[in-house]
């Protein structure tokens, strides 16, 4: 059976749609960040959106994410409101954080977009927190931790770990592999051994499949959202994929020759955007005036957000002593 | 945060560890959103006694044990104070949560600030200072300093059995983490304590012994050895002021500069290291804000910079007592008259073993 085959046109399009927004809005910050004006590291996942698209297309607004320091496409995938988004990285008093925070630090509670930080690991018992309020509240939601390769050589990931399968939460983590921390391969930190294979002996569900399909991404958290749900315990997913620009900042990199253009060339082929866009097109899900439709729906979206971002006043520094301590 | 007027109310005999075990059932019993959390919290000893029966009471789904991931379960924590719980972390000694730095200073203490304020994190991490039968180089650091560092964290350190209990009440009501700071040997020690329910603020320091020829700031435990100090001195017509600084993190200066604008004279005690220290910092802001009210400069008892061995023979000379405190008040008066008391002062020494708070303990801790 093809990965996805269960996946509805309806949600092949919804899909397509997440994907294609969330690579047309990191493209734009890219294009803009030369302006100077925003000031803070981003960590753009061009290349990286079906995971972001997949997982988030399986949850509903009651379930809670943590994130790490690529975020971007966790918080739009989810709904984070895409005005405060931009605000934020311009350092505005109109971002979602008020300018406190920037790129690592995104939060838009209404659509259960918890939190994200960039120390890596820092937000994963973060979300097995998360997962266990959802237990004792008996509500039916879950909680996601999003995190990349290098977050699985903490020893609080294994520490959340531990304390998961004992408590059976429904909380699911979703690894991003993307075989690279900053220019440091996969080998040269990790043994030869599958990092999913670790969560089973850990007691967890686990499941690997390729993080640049998103119809198959998709229909891996389904069904591990439902074991969740259902108080199976926690589940792992690990989705292989690939960062296309540098580790922080808005260009390619390969001039630094950390990974091989052969390697990155076979990457870009599999584009999930393209391939997606491919299979609705063959597959008349899709057909050109409705490619054209959304893509022109979502440049003016995008325009509007860096309208709203530009316009936003900047966050006033009197206060700042204030914001130490809740009353 | 409101006093609580009602402190008159009647009281009874409490040890430091059953005032912190009441504080915690009424607390409890108040608000369903609190959970206990710590190795050995529900086991046969109870962190001392400090948790006994709360399982009891409680159930099993609020007062846990945990598996021993002191970096992870602070972070869990920190997810379900997130989520409207209002957890109490107990770790048996400070130098455990050190393991859990990063989800202090980086989560529990600035999820606030980062957040623009639209969150918060209440929650109450309780860490015990070890001292005396050989708890040695890592079970006996005192670090409030390195606490108090961090904005976002309060960090408490009550003396008395009625501020513990008032105190932590208040933690467990407050909005924010708070480090709740014990000296395992205030644990045996027995005061009268209100009954009921009352708060003891997180930010005031209190007049411990009223005085004028001198202040003597303390923190934590050397409270205890100060006002030992303060007995002495009385008898030589020295009368000095004991401030409980009862906070190390928002410290209370302005209660010790109004203390020294009357008596001129400031000496700090604390329960850690002397570089880097709360005694330190709150030397140094007198010094900015009530110079002119010093006729002296401060002086401080803290412990000199080095690990505390295991041996008793060699811990034992590690800790300033009353002694060293009377000490430090005659020199600092420096006149003929106090000049007598210093022959006396071999009096304030404890005899028998030093290594223990009293003398019916046989140890181990």
């Amino acid at each position: 059976m093809k990965t996805g085959a269960s996946v509805t046109p309806g949600e092949l399009l919804a899909l397509y749609r997440s994907m294609f927004r969330i690579r047309r809005i990191e493209e734009s910050l890219a294009a803009r960040y030369a302006d100077q004006e925003m000031r803070c590291p981003v960590h753009l996942c061009v290349g990286q959106e079906a995971v972001s698209a997949g997982v988030c297309l399986a949850l509903s607004r009651t379930d809670t994410v943590y994130s790490n320091h690529r975020a971007h496409g966790h918080y739009l995938a989810k709904g984070g409101d895409l005005n405060a988004f931009v605000a934020e990285l311009y350092g505005k008093a109109g971002g979602c954080a008020g300018g406190f925070g920037g790129s690592m630090h995104l939060m838009d509670k209404r659509v259960g977009f918890l939190g994200c930080t960039p120390i890596v690991g820092s937000t994963v018992p973060l979300a097995a927190g998360s997962a266990w309020a959802h237990m004792l509240r008996k509500n039916q939601s879950v909680a996601i931790a999003f995190f990349g390769d290098g977050c699985f050589e903490e020893g609080v990931t294994h520490e959340a770990m531990n304390l998961a399968a004992l408590k059976k939460l429904p909380l699911l983590f979703v690894c991003e592999n993307n075989l690279f921390s900053v220019y440091t391969p996969l080998k040269e930190r990790q043994p030869d051994r599958p990092i999913h294979e670790v969560a089973k002996a850990h007691g967890w569900g686990v499941h690997a499949g390729d993080g640049n399909d998103a119809a198959g991404v998709f229909e891996a958290t389904r069904r591990a959202v439902a074991w969740a749900r259902e108080g199976r315990g926690p589940q792992f997913l690990e989705f292989f994929t690939y960062r296309w620009l540098e580790h922080c900042g808005p260009n390619y990199d390969d001039h630094l020759s950390y990974r091989s253009e052969r390697e990155f060339g076979q990457w870009k082929e599999r584009c999930p955007v393209v391939s997606l866009e491919r299979r609705l097109l063959d597959e008349k899900i899709l057909d050109p005036k409705m490619t054209q439709e959304m893509k022109t729906e979502i440049e003016c979206e995008i325009q509007a957000a860096f309208r709203f971002a530009l316009l936003s006043p900047p966050p006033s520094a009197e206060n700042l002593r204030q914001r130490v301590y809740a009353d | 945060m409101p006093i609580d007027v009602e402190v008159q109310k009647k009281t009874r005999s409490l040890t430091y560890a059953e005032a912190l075990r009441e504080a915690t059932a009424i607390c409890m019993r108040k608000d369903p959103n609190i959970l206990v959390i710590g190795e050995g919290v529900p086991d046969p000893k109870g962190i001392f006694g400090t948790t006994s029966g709360l399982r009891e009471e409680f159930g099993a789904e609020r007062v846990l044990d945990m598996p021993l991931s002191e970096n992870g379960m602070t972070g869990v924590l920190i997810g379900l104070a997130l989520a409207g719980f209002h957890p109490l972390m107990i770790h048996q000694r400070v130098d455990f949560a050190l393991l859990a730095m990063d989800q202090i200073v980086n989560n529990a203490a600035k999820w606030h600030f980062m957040f623009n304020g639209k969150e918060n994190v209440p929650m109450v991490v309780r860490v015990l200072v070890g001292r005396g039968w050989g708890q040695g180089p890592q079970h006996s650091q005192s670090l409030q300093a390195l606490f108090a560092h961090i904005p976002g964290l309060k960090v408490v350190m009550p003396a008395t059995p009625s501020d513990a209990k008032g105190m932590l009440i208040s933690a467990l009501e407050d909005k924010n983490p708070v480090i709740f700071m014990e000296h395992r040997w205030l644990h045996g020690f027995k005061d009268e304590v209100p009954e009921g329910f009352y708060r003891v603020p997180l930010n005031q320091a209190r007049i411990a012994k009223k005085g004028s020829r001198a202040t003597i700031a303390t923190f934590s435990y050397m409270t205890i050895e100060a006002l030992r100090a303060a007995k002495f001195l009385e008898e030589f017509g020295i009368d000095v002021e004991v401030v409980d600084m009862r906070s190390a993190s928002p410290l209370d200066a302005q209660t010790v500069t109004d203390s020294v604008k009357k008596t001129g004279h400031l000496l700090v005690c604390d329960t850690g290291w002397k570089t880097g220290s709360v005694s330190g910092e709150l030397v140094a802001q007198l010094t900015e804000t009530g110079f002119a009210y010093l006729r002296k400069a401060p002086r401080r008892v803290a412990l000199n910079d080095h690990p505390i061995p295991t041996s008793h023979y060699l811990a034992s000379a590690c800790y300033p007592e009353a002694e060293d405190i009377a000490r430090e008040i005659l020199l600092l008066l420096g006149t003929e008259k106090e000049r007598g008391a210093f022959g006396s002062l071999e009096r304030l020494r404890r005899k028998g073993p030093l290594d223990v708070p009293n003398f019916d303990f046989h140890g181990p801790f």
